[in-house]
């Protein structure tokens, strides 16, 4: 039972590497993977929509698929990725000591993450913010009406900060239950012990799809009571790789931009636009300044797909998740997302 | 250069030799692990210190012994945690020494059923995780009706999903002269009960203890209670909104790791009172049952005390195995110490120091678990005269 004792669990998992792992050099983690062959990401330890195993245990998501594209750039295939499934606590420590190369995990950016954490981040790949699930019998409309409610936490995030201040800056009172485990949680909202879930609403979605028989029987509040710009995350002190994971994704959401999906990415190979030939290397350059193949973009485009498909795919329509793309559409339409020139 | 070689060979060079190379040894190994752990982190550009436990925490606690807010400071954070954790194993400790006790002697019950049924209770709460007895008894919680179709089990008590709910007394001074004079009573009685037993060893004549002790910690308080107009008003609970407002309540989580960590530690505790009692040879009994004493004196004057002695040092690591064992809370969501230093040692990104922080309190509430018991040993251990 002794050994049960989850500080004692958890120092083993945190320090030991920290402790045993020789000094970072800069450029290590680039020639690290190129000579190792494969990305080690480290991703989420299951979540729909974004990085769960699918029924033949393949990792799917939409952080996967920046796991993935990662890949494709690097070797020019898609599947040369293997995963570490992390809990919220094990992520950061995870990625400090080297154990990955590069998080994955619906992780929102902050200025302490980029600053005191030492971490780097790579564009944001979901726009998110947090939100409260309750039960429609209750008959809310606004998350404004959760004064004196219980509130069901998941520890380990900016999920516990985020929804004191909003009671604070509300004058609301609330009561939170915190249990680590999701299965735990999910249950404990489920079973009535709290009156609202909150998390990431594109989380919520994923819970509510997931693990509820009727999902009309739950109700996502309009509030959102943060800002999640969810992003992979990078060690600092290695330039060349964060350029890499940086452009990797920039490529997705160009390919979108200029329409080229993975079924028409061979036959736009001939397009005269000279910003679709040099993505896709037609016109030499792009490669040879990330240190990789010129095809990059193309192995990108042809195995992982663009931003939408990867989205559609993933959490949007063509999924049970179903949320609309929102702050996640082309800047074109309204949204956020926004590649700078790929030249 | 024999002399040298004499001295390498003698038994007390050599033994002072080896040991100053371990000692030496270890310090070098830890002095490397942590040197090179801190010269990482400040490679990676990772802040290390203390210094953000003075920092606001931000975040809320589900339940506390103290008044805190999302305002307070990591280390205020951290003491509410702390004193969670302390409440659960005492209240724990208690209830599995006493229920522990209980099936120990039910065990040896000459009772077919009786014996049969605290053998199935020990191996079967001994032999399942704890983890998985602490996630049975939450879910057992969180299946009880929602705060709107609570149980009112007696008047103004109500039992949902929320906890248990209860009146409490509207707070009035005379409370405190009350408590203050139980205190009292206490120490009387326990002066009663010292008097009682130097006048039989001194005269031979019984002593009436304890009707003469229950007096003593009974009458002053009721009296100091009536003499202050015998202050009476109640908090009622009352349903408002998502949840009852008014009185107090145990919490589900508190409630399903204290039953959780009883039971499991009773378990090991009745077995360890069983080989205790069975120790002590059946020759004393007959020879306490030879002078004429009852079987209650029989227990308390003979088998007790040399039972004792072999049950209270296995009994101080199951103590501290419960205190070790409150820690699993956080798959419960029980705000224990783990749990608010968890999301300290996220916010913050300061792992290492929380992790360390942890472990050095657990190592101070084992030591002194272990100090106590110690000296109940020694207390307990037979005089050989």
């Amino acid at each position: 039972m002794i050994s049960k004792l989850q500080a004692a669990a958890l120092a083993a998992v945190v320090t030991l590497p920290l402790a045993l792992s020789g000094p970072a050099q800069a450029g290590a983690t680039f020639d690290g993977v190129k000579a190792k062959g494969y990305v080690q990401c480290g991703v989420n330890l299951g979540l729909y929509g974004f990085s769960a195993p699918d029924d033949k245990g393949k990792w799917t998501g939409l952080d996967v698929d920046v796991c993935r594209a990662v890949a494709a750039a690097m070797f020019g295939d898609a599947e040369k990725v293997k995963y570490t499934p992390l809990s919220a606590q094990q992520r950061l420590p995870a990625l400090q000591s080297g154990e990955i190369d590069l998080l994955a995990r619906n992780t929102t950016r902050t200025l302490s993450r980029d600053t005191a954490n030492g971490l780097n981040f790579a564009p944001t790949n979901y726009y998110d913010g947090q939100g409260f699930m309750v039960s429609a019998k209750l008959g809310l409309k606004s998350a404004k009406q959760l004064n004196g409610a219980t509130v069901c936490v998941l520890p380990g995030t900016t999920t516990e900060q985020n929804v004191a201040d909003f009671f604070r800056a509300n004058k609301m009172s609330f009561k939170p239950v915190v249990i680590e485990k999701n299965e735990e949680l999910h249950k404990a909202f489920f079973s009535g012990r709290c009156d609202a879930l909150t998390s990431d609403a594109s989380q919520l979605a994923a819970i509510r799809a997931a693990e509820t028989q009727n999902p009309n029987d739950f109700l996502i509040l309009p509030e959102l009571i943060s800002k999640e710009p969810l992003s992979p995350a990078l060690r600092q002190g290695d330039e060349e790789w964060s350029n890499l994971v940086t452009w990797a994704f920039y490529a997705m959401v160009q390919a979108e931009e200029k329409g080229i999906t993975s079924e028409n990415v061979d036959a736009s190979m001939t397009s005269p636009d000279p910003d679709v030939k040099r993505l896709l290397g037609v016109t030499a350059g792009n490669g040879k300044a990330l240190n990789v193949e010129e095809n990059w973009a193309y192995a990108i485009v042809k195995q992982v797909g663009n931003y939408g498909q990867s989205y559609e795919r993933n959490v949007g329509a063509g999924s049970k998740l179903k949320m609309p793309r929102g702050q996640n559409a082309l800047h074109t339409e309204g949204g956020l997302m926004y590649a700078p020139p790929l030249k | 250069m024999s002399k040298l070689v004499q001295a390498l060979n003698s038994a007390r060079v050599r033994g002072w030799l080896y040991q100053a190379l371990f000692v030496s040894g270890t310090l070098a190994v830890g002095w490397y692990l942590v040197s090179n752990t801190l010269t990482n982190l400040s490679k990676r550009g990772v802040a290390t210190g203390f210094g953000f436990l003075n920092r606001e925490a931000g975040f809320e606690i589900g339940e506390s012994l103290l008044t805190y807010a999302a305002s307070d400071t990591y280390l205020k954070a951290m003491i509410v945690g702390l004193l969670n954790t302390l409440t659960v194993s005492a209240v724990a400790v208690i209830f599995a020494s006493i229920l522990g006790v209980a099936i120990g002697v039910a065990r040896l019950s000459s009772n077919w059923m009786v014996g049969r049924f605290a053998a199935v209770f020990v191996e079967t709460v001994r032999n399942v995780p704890l983890l998985l007895q602490l996630v049975v008894w939450y879910t057992i919680m969180n299946r009880l009706p929602s705060p709107r179709e609570a149980l009112e089990v007696v008047p103004h008590v109500f039992l949902s999903n929320r906890g248990l709910k209860y009146p409490t007394f509207v707070e009035h001074a005379g409370h405190g002269w009350a408590f203050l004079a139980l205190i009292l009573g206490i120490i009387g009685a326990i002066l009663i009960v010292r008097y009682g037993r130097k006048h039989r060893e001194t005269t031979g004549k019984p002593f009436p203890t304890l009707p003469a002790a229950l007096a003593s910690v009974i009458l002053p308080p009721v009296a100091v209670f009536v003499a202050s107009g015998a202050p009476f008003a109640f908090d009622l609970p009352v349903l408002t909104g998502f949840n009852f407002e008014g009185g107090a309540s145990v919490s589900p989580e508190f409630t399903a790791l204290l039953i959780g960590l009883s039971v499991y530690t009773a378990g090991f505790i009745a077995e360890i009172v069983r080989s205790g009692i069975l120790a002590v040879p059946h020759g004393q009994t007959e020879a306490g049952l030879a002078l004429g004493l009852s079987p209650a004196h029989i227990l308390r004057l003979v088998i007790l005390p040399q039972a004792l002695r072999v049950i209270v040092p296995p009994l101080t690591s199951q103590y501290l195995n419960l205190t070790k064992n409150s820690s699993l809370a956080v798959a419960i969501g029980y705000p224990d110490l783990v749990s608010v230093t968890n999301t300290s040692a996220n916010q913050t990104g300061q792992v290492v120091e929380a992790v360390a922080m942890m472990m050095v309190v657990y190592l101070v509430i084992s030591l002194c678990i272990a100090g106590f018991m110690n000296w109940y040993n020694r207390k307990v251990a037979l005089v050989t005269r």
